[in-house]
């Protein structure tokens, strides 16, 4: 097996980012970077309550602070002409209503905002924001998930009903089972670079905007609802954005505000959340309480699985995501039920976050399979095989592709599965105990529309468009490797262009859909692309004709830097600039849409992670030692910016698993370390050396480069992997994230 | 952030003067807790007067004892080869505080004077008698696992969170200061005080008395030491719990020992019982054991904070059997 895994494989080069030099050398221009004449500032003035009406706000002291232009709320905003209806495809599947700042005295959470303060400055308008003084009618407010359950109720929408496979919660007739509950708590998305915006509007009816967005089509049709303008009159930019993790993935009220704004004051205006503000105003990981019920036969053979969850969603939208979806695909087992709730909170509306429900789910489900396997003194690994689904349980029908039992066998390899011990406790360095832990993730495999335009050049200069952008993955170096590839151009011949809405239409960045989606989109123009140069290189007369007169096709021809040439006679060649010359072109340009259909198949991406770690029973300290990925993606596209992001989903996983949790003082409805110095993601010091191994088999059904998704099964499944083996070496089941000291030593 | 004034000055009786003459002056060291402070509106202090050019910089010997300007940086005390062979413990202390970016900035005299990281305290909006005296304690019924297990009172449950004063507390260190009235000599463990009923006040400093240097007498107990931080995380992060220990010791025999905790109390919390009883007697975990439990003997717990109780004297015996190789 070792022959297939990148390592040795073709994957041509582990080329660099493509970004990485405007990166480091700080030219890429984020939203807040960019600089205009007459540019004024906006700052948001929150609510200090969490629920209630705005029963008076002064805002004299404000508007006379020095160079302040405007302070806009809901007594004096401009009426908006529409709101949207949330029935955008683009947009989160909610019910309920986007929340439009300063459109009534109405407050649904802690520090929504109630006024827009523009200035000159940014120092002028911080000075000037924190002189608005509001009174309110206070309401009762709730923001505790555990005393809200009687509230719960299945979302509106037919994605989320009950679902039951074979007999209702038939693991409680099982010969061995367990009954457990999991709690997620809130995770906060915090990317490096906070929330925001920059617009400015041209006359009336047209408006620009750069904007942290992963989806600048998205974004556009949003502010098109809102304003009620034609969308080719609103123009969004995002090329680079500072890390999301799905922050990005909806168009927030601030962004509508500041949009708003510009056009008031008539002038450019930047508004960047402050930090304080991205725990509470752009969306998290929500709450989610679950109830796994798993049962087997005594010789390990699932019976059933009943998986419940409930989550918070906030006062005015229903936020979803796909908690329990895992449990109905993932193994082999005749007795399926799960069920979905969600409760309305006075906090913002959650967003997904990486990995959004399957990671929450993955949490539960595989800690359960942790216990039984547990129960049924098995291993761990050995449990999952016998329970491996060789044909998707919840449709029927065969997977496009599944290497799953690779990851298994590699990951268990890797890390020294071989030397774990079943009994907890057991394997001890000095005063601290060794464990190890495994946890499967996945994440649906889908392929999307794209369109790319391609512009060759004389000098082989490839450009390639679509209003895709990359949050950090490395979009446009993946298109630039699948361009390479087939054009046989060198990396820096090869120039994307994208994160705009003058471009061709892209997909958002999110749901691990933008190599299967964009990466396919590439490969199909270049196809085509060259097909064109071969009807060209090959016209009566041209250099290449065929002495049987039939049409020229790409296949006939080797492509290069320089041009191209027979492939039966090297010195039977012309170069791109004779070429264009020829024929009178300036360049040779091709657009084209590709979108995936549907497939009798069902496709999912897999991951394994393998952690080793050691905990210090006396203090409750962790100290993970090895972590090790391994992913079914299909084909891998990009191989280092592909290991930098199964790297960036550990991490992300060690922090959910050890510190992530957005506390709420429940007595006033306020988060209380909502800044990054209480708020704990994890540190350099507590990252150990992640192993990244790749399947990399290609899947023959998706789509034609062969390449499932990455970006989520980065994540879905550590935190479980740790809490697994925090268990194998302590002994200690801790059901609650994040696994804390506090916890260990309580437990 | 309100306007402020900003004002330099070069010489102690300079700095002095400033503050009493102007009650809504504050002096500025590295900055690294007041910017914060004061962009968070908990401190809104009209005239800022620096500090940075007193010449208040130098570690020296001064007959046997070490002194520690004021201003000396707390990365360079962490790094400087006397503090390092004499007196390890404040090393390893410094060491485990914040992150090397603050402590290239942070000065030994700003470090003990840091405001507690209560969030209650942080948040304007929210009740805290240490901020606002008489608004209630918001960590006493709420979220409160970072909070004090010793010596807090109904008015307040906030811990000191520096780590350089544990280790300073632990050596017997004395504060010398310099105000309006002359200059004074404070023994480290009055230096901070407990909350009582007046929570706004960190320490026994007098309006317009500053802190010049920390003395360390000489000590044979530079041998066997250990700063053991217990955090959420393995760096930039406050103590859950933290222990400084030193030992002297000969063959088995503990002949002397001092031991101070951090994370638990409005101050650091130097544990004379548990060094009495430990002095003479052999270095072994039972014996840590014990002198933990008597360390705990008035702990109290407040909800999120219980898992102290256990983590306290377990940090305790770690910390000392780190320290002696032995149990």
């Amino acid at each position: 097996m070792k022959q297939d895994l990148f390592f040795d494989k073709k994957i041509p080069d582990r080329i660099n980012r493509v970004d990485g030099r405007a990166k480091v050398t700080g030219s890429a221009a984020y939203a807040a970077d960019h600089k205009m004449q007459n540019t004024v500032y906006g700052f948001l003035v929150g609510s200090t309550v969490a629920k209630g009406r705005i029963k008076s706000i002064d805002t004299k002291a404000a508007e006379r602070a020095p160079g302040v232009l405007a302070v806009i709320t809901h007594l004096n905003a401009p009426k908006l002409p529409s709101y949207t209806t949330g029935k955008d495809p683009s947009q989160p599947p909610t019910g309920g209503h986007p929340l439009r700042f300063f459109s009534s005295d109405e407050v649904f959470y802690y520090d929504q905002a109630i006024a827009l303060v523009i200035a000159d400055t940014y120092e002028r308008v911080l000075h000037a924001s924190k002189l608005v003084k509001a009174q309110y009618e206070k309401a009762v407010h709730q923001t505790d998930l555990d005393a809200s359950l009687g509230k719960a109720k299945v979302p509106t929408g037919p994605r989320f009903e009950d679902y039951t496979r074979g007999e209702k919660d038939g693991y409680k007739s099982a010969a061995v089972k367990i009954e457990q509950e999991y709690y997620q708590p809130i995770d906060v998305h915090n990317p490096m670079e906070p929330a925001a915006i920059m617009a400015f509007w041209e006359g009336q009816d047209k408006v620009t905007v750069y904007t942290k967005t992963q989806g600048v089509q998205a974004t556009q049709k949003s502010i098109s609802d809102a304003f009620k303008l034609p969308l080719e009159n609103i123009t969004v930019n995002a090329e680079h954005i500072g890390g999301a993790f799905g922050m990005g993935l909806r168009t927030w009220p601030y962004e509508i505000a500041a949009v708003m704004g510009a056009k008031k004051v008539g002038k450019p205006l930047k508004l960047v959340l402050h930090r304080e503000q991205m725990f509470t105003n752009v969306g998290y990981r929500p709450a989610t309480t679950q109830k796994i019920g798993l049962g087997a036969t005594t010789d390990g053979k699932l019976v059933g699985l009943t998986h419940d969850a409930t989550a918070n969603t906030s006062a005015y939208e229903e936020f979803t995501e796909a908690t329990v979806n895992m449990s109905r695909f993932l193994y082999a087992c005749p007795n399926v039920t799960t069920r979905y709730r969600i409760v309305p909170l006075n906090i913002v509306t959650p967003i997904w976050m990486r990995g959004p429900g399957e990671a929450t789910g993955s949490f539960a489900l595989e800690s359960a399979m942790d216990e039984l396997a547990y129960q049924l003194k098995l291993d761990p690994v050995e449990f999952r095989l016998r329970n491996h689904a060789d044909s998707d349980p919840e449709n029927g029908l065969p997977w496009s592709s599944k290497f799953l039992k690779e990851c298994y066998q590699l990951g268990a390899d890797a890390i020294g599965w071989k030397d774990r011990k079943l009994q907890p406790g057991t394997s001890k360095d000095g005063d601290w105990l060794i464990g190890y832990g495994m946890g499967t993730g996945s994440f649906g495999a889908f392929r999307g529309a794209a369109t790319v335009k391609a512009m060759l050049h004389p000098d082989g200069k490839l450009i390639l468009q679509c209003s895709v952008n990359d949050m950090g993955p490395g979009t446009a170096t993946m298109m630039t490797a699948v361009a390479s590839d087939l054009m046989g151009l060198p990396v820096n011949k090869i120039t994307v262009q994208m994160g705009s809405t003058l471009l061709p239409p892209g997909p958002m960045q999110g749901g691990s859909t933008v190599t299967a989606t964009v990466g396919s989109a590439v490969h199909d123009v270049c196809l085509a692309l060259k097909e064109q140069i071969a009807t060209l290189a090959g016209k009566e007369g041209a250099a290449i004709s065929k002495a049987n007169a039939q049409q020229l096709k790409a296949a006939d021809l080797v492509f290069s830097e320089t041009g191209v040439a027979s492939k039966t006679d090297a010195s039977v060649r012309v170069s791109y600039s004779d070429l264009l010359k020829q024929n009178n072109l300036p360049v040779i340009e091709l657009t084209k849409e590709s979108k995936g259909t549907k497939l009798p198949y069902s496709s999912y991406s897999y991951s394994v992670h393998f952690v080793k770690l050691r905990v210090h029973p006396a203090t409750g300290r962790i100290k993970i030692d090895h972590v090790v990925s391994c992913a079914d993606a299909g084909t891998i596209v990009s191989a280092k910016t592909a290991e930098g992001q199964m790297m960036g989903g550990a991490v992300g996983g060690i922090g959910m698993a050890l510190m992530e949790d957005l506390v709420i003082d429940h007595r006033f409805g306020r988060p209380i370390n909502n800044n990054l110095g209480d708020y704990h993601v994890p540190v350099n010091a507590d990252i150990p050396s992640v192993d990244v191994l790749f399947v990399n088999k290609k899947d023959p059904y998706l789509n034609p480069i062969g390449a499932k998704g990455l970006g989520e099964i980065a994540l879905v499944g550590v935190a479980p992997a740790i809490a697994n083996a925090v268990f194998n070496a302590t002994g200690k089941r801790i059901r609650s994230l994040p696994i804390t000291q506090d916890k260990l030593l309580e437990a | 952030m309100i306007n402020f004034n900003y004002l330099r000055v070069s010489t102690t009786k300079g700095a002095v003067d400033a503050i009493v003459r102007d009650s809504a002056a504050q002096w500025i060291a590295g900055g690294t807790n007041l910017i914060d402070l004061m962009k968070k509106g908990v401190m809104s202090p009209q005239k800022l007067v620096d500090i940075n050019n007193l010449p208040l910089k130098e570690i020296k010997k001064e007959g046997n004892k070490l002194v520690i300007g004021a201003l000396a940086l707390n990365s360079a005390v962490a790094d400087n080869e006397l503090v390092r062979k004499e007196q390890p413990l404040l090393s390893l202390a410094l060491q485990a505080g914040a992150s090397a970016q603050l402590r290239n900035m942070a000065t030994v005299g700003g470090n003990m004077m840091q405001r507690t990281r209560c969030p209650y305290f942080y948040n304007p909006d929210m009740p805290c008698n240490k901020r606002e005296p008489g608004t209630g304690c918001g960590a006493l019924k709420g979220f409160n696992r970072m909070h004090a297990i010793f010596g807090a009172s109904d008015k307040c449950i906030a811990v000191h969170p520096s780590d350089m004063s544990i280790a300073l507390v632990a050596l017997d260190s004395t504060v010398l200061v310099s105000g309006p009235k002359g200059d004074r000599r404070i023994p480290f463990q009055n230096f901070h005080r407990l909350p009582g009923d007046l929570p706004q006040k960190d320490n026994t400093l007098e309006r317009g008395e500053l802190i010049v240097a920390v003395e360390i007498p000489d000590n044979k107990l530079n041998k066997n030491v250990h700063y053991l931080k217990v955090r959420d995380r393995a760096s930039y992060a406050f103590a859950l719990v933290s222990v400084a220990a030193a030992v002297d010791l000969q063959g088995d025999t503990i002949k002397d020992v001092r031991l101070a905790m951090g994370g638990v109390a409005h101050k650091p919390w130097r544990l004379m019982e548990a060094e009495l009883f430990l002095k003479g007697k052999p270095a072994s975990e039972a014996n840590f054991r014990e002198a933990a439990a008597l360390a705990m003997k008035d702990a109290k717990g407040y909800g999120h904070n219980n898992f102290k109780l256990k983590l306290a004297p377990n940090t305790l015996v770690e910390a000392l059997k780190t320290a002696t190789g032995k149990g």
